[in-house]
């Protein structure tokens, strides 16, 4: 089985999430979205890995998946934060930092 | 020439530091006790003054006894650095002797004055203070074994005479004139340690004896340089032109300070600094003739002033730039006429010393006024005032038997005694001075203690207590009788410093100087007298240009003005200007670059995460785009 299937469906994956980091304002789904691409990049690590017969890629798919779950715990933390104290998860409404 | 050596110190004259020690010891408690000392503090200061000046004569009498006429004393060594090694030495010679013998003894007799004159001044005790240290000194500043020690004492009596000129810094005048003063000797005194360098420089020493010595060796350019900064050095701190601006405005210190060192003693520190480096001055005919020059001109621009003023320091302070005017005259035509100008110094401390006196006597008769025109009649109110200032009047136009008919006469005799036409320009210069002299001294002491009365109405004069008319007396003592005994023997005395000169005779013989000095001065001094006889004005009146323009210290203050007070206040604004817009603008339009394109950048952030996520895309897939071009190639 070729792998440009797979690397097609990982070239999808990172575009839909990039484009939902972009477009959507709910934190939790920019975050899915920031699931989604890193995911697309793991699927492709394991497709090369698979296709050059080293596990270099796999080991790295596991490094990003523990680094993402850490992400994960901060992230949602920050947006439960955000939330209590304004009372939205919207991330135009987080713009504090704004000039 | 003869190699110039000095002897060690033995005996009393190792003990030579202990001269400077007392007053500067009696200075330092001044200061560091305090208020607790105010009660006392000023006998501390006369005490101090008083043991040295009996020290000082005891080392006069044994350096008499001495063979060879000099005391060195090293005391510690200052800088040493490579071949050059200055030491803290003093040299006790027949020169500095009666140096130390003038500013202890009228020093004494000035403190002893100052007590009574200083009685009612709440600072008395600092009064004492500053004047102690100012002894201190001039005392290091004769006995200096070196151009070093020398210029520490210059610079001592300097920093001293700001001191004391300022004394009264509560009026703008008085401390205004102490800065004009600090600011004119600095500037001559830039002279001073240009002629040390080149000393170091060519000879390699400042100790005067190897600089006298090695001076020899000097090729003319040098020689040259050096005898005209050291006579720049001189100008300034005597107050000869072109530096003659200074020691008028001193007078607006304290009337004691005005007599011992703007007259007695500090001002003619320029005398002595010729006369020590006589050896110099001697090598070359051009300074000698520059100092002739400034000295001729300087005795005409004081006598000229002085015919004009009114104030009775100011008249005193002019006649005595006209005074060391004559000084310098006469250690400007060198050989034996240098002693004849410290025989002249010698006694105008004493008579000038005595006249200022007096002048302070009748400020204190007369509720501190100074205008002569308000005076008038009060010989018979203050008759000891009167009798001693009496006597330096004709001590100082030189009326025989009295000081400055011993020691003027000679200088203008040694004046027309130079050779060709100079001696007749020189030597009348000398003569016109003692006309005018003898006019203007008699306008002042005729205005003051003659005619009708013209006080004011709330003063009620009355003679000065004991303290301050024992001074008096015996200065005015010293009018009529110091020059007299001066004359002969200081010359015989100053012989191991300058050498054995012989006399120099020209156009006119001893004989006809006398006469035609006395015949103008008599003249100058009856047209003053019939003039002034009947008063004067209250006010000044309207008067023709030379007296406008000797009123205006002839032009004095007006150079000073247009060429450097001008040029400084230029220099003052352009600096500001170049500060404000220069640097300033610099600086500003820096940070005004910076501040205008953080504001432009500002808009960039504009706090919306998704927008930053966008650049951020935007910048990977431009890094990742690059990669590729350069990949594919």
């Amino acid at each position: 089985m070729s792998p440009e299937y797979y690397l097609i469906l990982a070239a999808a994956l990172f575009t839909i999430g990039a484009v939902g980091v972009l477009v959507r304002r709910n934190a939790i789904i920019v975050f899915m979205c920031v699931e989604l691409m890193l995911n697309a990049g793991n699927l492709t690590l394991v497709t090369f890995a698979r296709t050059t017969g080293t596990i270099d890629g796999q080991v790295m798919a596991f490094f990003v998946m523990a680094i993402a779950a850490a992400e994960v715990v901060i992230g949602l933390a920050i947006i439960m934060a955000i939330y209590r104290s304004r009372r939205s998860a919207s991330v135009d409404d987080a713009n504090l930092l704004k000039a | 020439m003869d190699e110039i050596t000095y002897a060690p110190a033995t005996g009393l004259l190792s003990w030579t530091w202990l001269l400077i020690a007392l007053p500067a010891v009696g200075a330092a408690l001044l200061l560091l006790i305090g208020r607790r000392s105010d009660k006392w503090g000023h006998w501390v200061g006369v005490a101090t003054i008083g043991t040295a000046f009996a020290l000082a004569l005891g080392m006069f009498v044994s350096l008499g006894g001495l063979d060879d006429k000099s005391a060195v004393t090293d005391l510690f060594t200052v800088i040493s650095v490579g071949d050059l090694e200055i030491e803290a030495s003093l040299l006790l010679d027949p020169l500095s002797a009666v140096f130390c013998l003038l500013i202890t003894g009228v020093g004494f007799l000035i403190h002893l004055y100052a007590v009574g004159y200083m009685a009612e001044d709440p600072g008395r005790r600092k009064f004492f203070a500053y004047f102690n240290l100012f002894v201190a000194a001039m005392l290091v500043l004769v006995l200096g074994g070196n151009y070093f020690m020398t210029f520490v004492g210059w610079e001592g009596v300097g920093l001293a005479s700001y001191l004391l000129i300022a004394f009264w810094q509560i009026k703008p005048a008085a401390a205004t004139a102490g800065k004009k003063a600090f600011l004119v000797n600095r500037l001559a005194d830039v002279g001073f340690l240009l002629a040390m360098f080149i000393m170091v420089g060519a000879i390699g020493s400042l100790e005067f004896s190897q600089v006298f010595n090695g001076a020899e060796g000097l090729s003319e350019g040098t020689s040259l340089a050096l005898g005209l900064l050291l006579l720049a050095a001189a100008c300034g701190k005597s107050g000869q032109w072109p530096f003659q601006t200074w020691l008028p405005d001193a007078m607006e210190g304290p009337t004691p300070v005005s007599a011992l060192i703007h007259a007695a003693t500090m001002v003619t520190a320029g005398v002595y600094l010729i006369a020590r480096s006589h050896v110099i001055f001697a090598l070359n005919p051009t300074v000698q003739t520059v100092v002739v020059v400034i000295g001729a001109l300087t005795l005409l621009f004081g006598a000229i002033v002085g015919c004009a003023k009114d104030d009775i320091k100011r008249v005193l302070a002019w006649s005595t730039v006209s005074q060391i005017g004559y000084m310098f005259l006469a250690v400007g035509l060198g050989g034996a006429a240098f002693a004849l100008g410290i025989i002249h110094l010698l006694a105008h401390g004493f008579f000038k010393a005595g006249m200022f006196l007096g002048s302070g006597s009748v400020m204190h008769a007369m509720n501190d006024q100074t205008d002569i025109r308000r005076f008038g009649g009060l010989w018979r109110v203050m008759p000891i005032t009167y009798a001693t200032f009496a006597a330096g009047w004709l001590a100082i136009i030189g009326i025989i038997p009295f000081s400055g008919y011993f020691t003027k006469d000679p200088i203008i005799a040694a004046a027309f005694a130079r050779p060709g036409w100079e001696g007749w320009v020189t030597g009348g210069a000398a003569l016109l001075g003692a006309a005018l002299t003898a006019f203007y001294m008699t306008r002042l002491f005729v205005l003051t203690f003659h005619g009708p009365k013209r006080w004011t109405e709330d003063v009620r004069p009355h003679e000065s207590p004991a303290i301050m008319t024992g001074p008096l007396i015996v200065l005015g003592l010293g009018s009529l009788v110091a020059g007299g005994l001066m004359a002969g023997s200081v010359t015989e005395w100053l012989t191991p410093v300058f050498g054995d000169q012989p006399e120099r005779h020209g156009h006119l013989s001893h004989m006809q100087v006398t006469l035609v000095t006395t015949a103008v001065v008599v003249l100058g001094a009856a047209l003053a007298w019939a003039l002034f006889r009947r008063g004067t004005d209250e006010a000044p009146r309207a008067a023709a240009w030379p007296v406008r323009l000797a009123r205006a210290d002839l032009g004095g203050e007006a150079v000073n003005r247009g060429l450097f007070e001008g040029p400084g206040r230029f220099a003052a604004n352009a600096s500001v200007a170049i500060d404000a817009r220069g640097v300033d603008g610099v600086v500003n339009g820096l940070s005004a670059a910076v501040g205008g394109t953080s504001r432009r950048l500002l808009t960039f952030q504009t706090g919306f995460v998704r927008s930053y996520a966008l650049s951020i895309f935007s910048g990977a897939v431009i890094v990742v785009a690059a990669l590729m071009v350069v990949v594919i190639q």
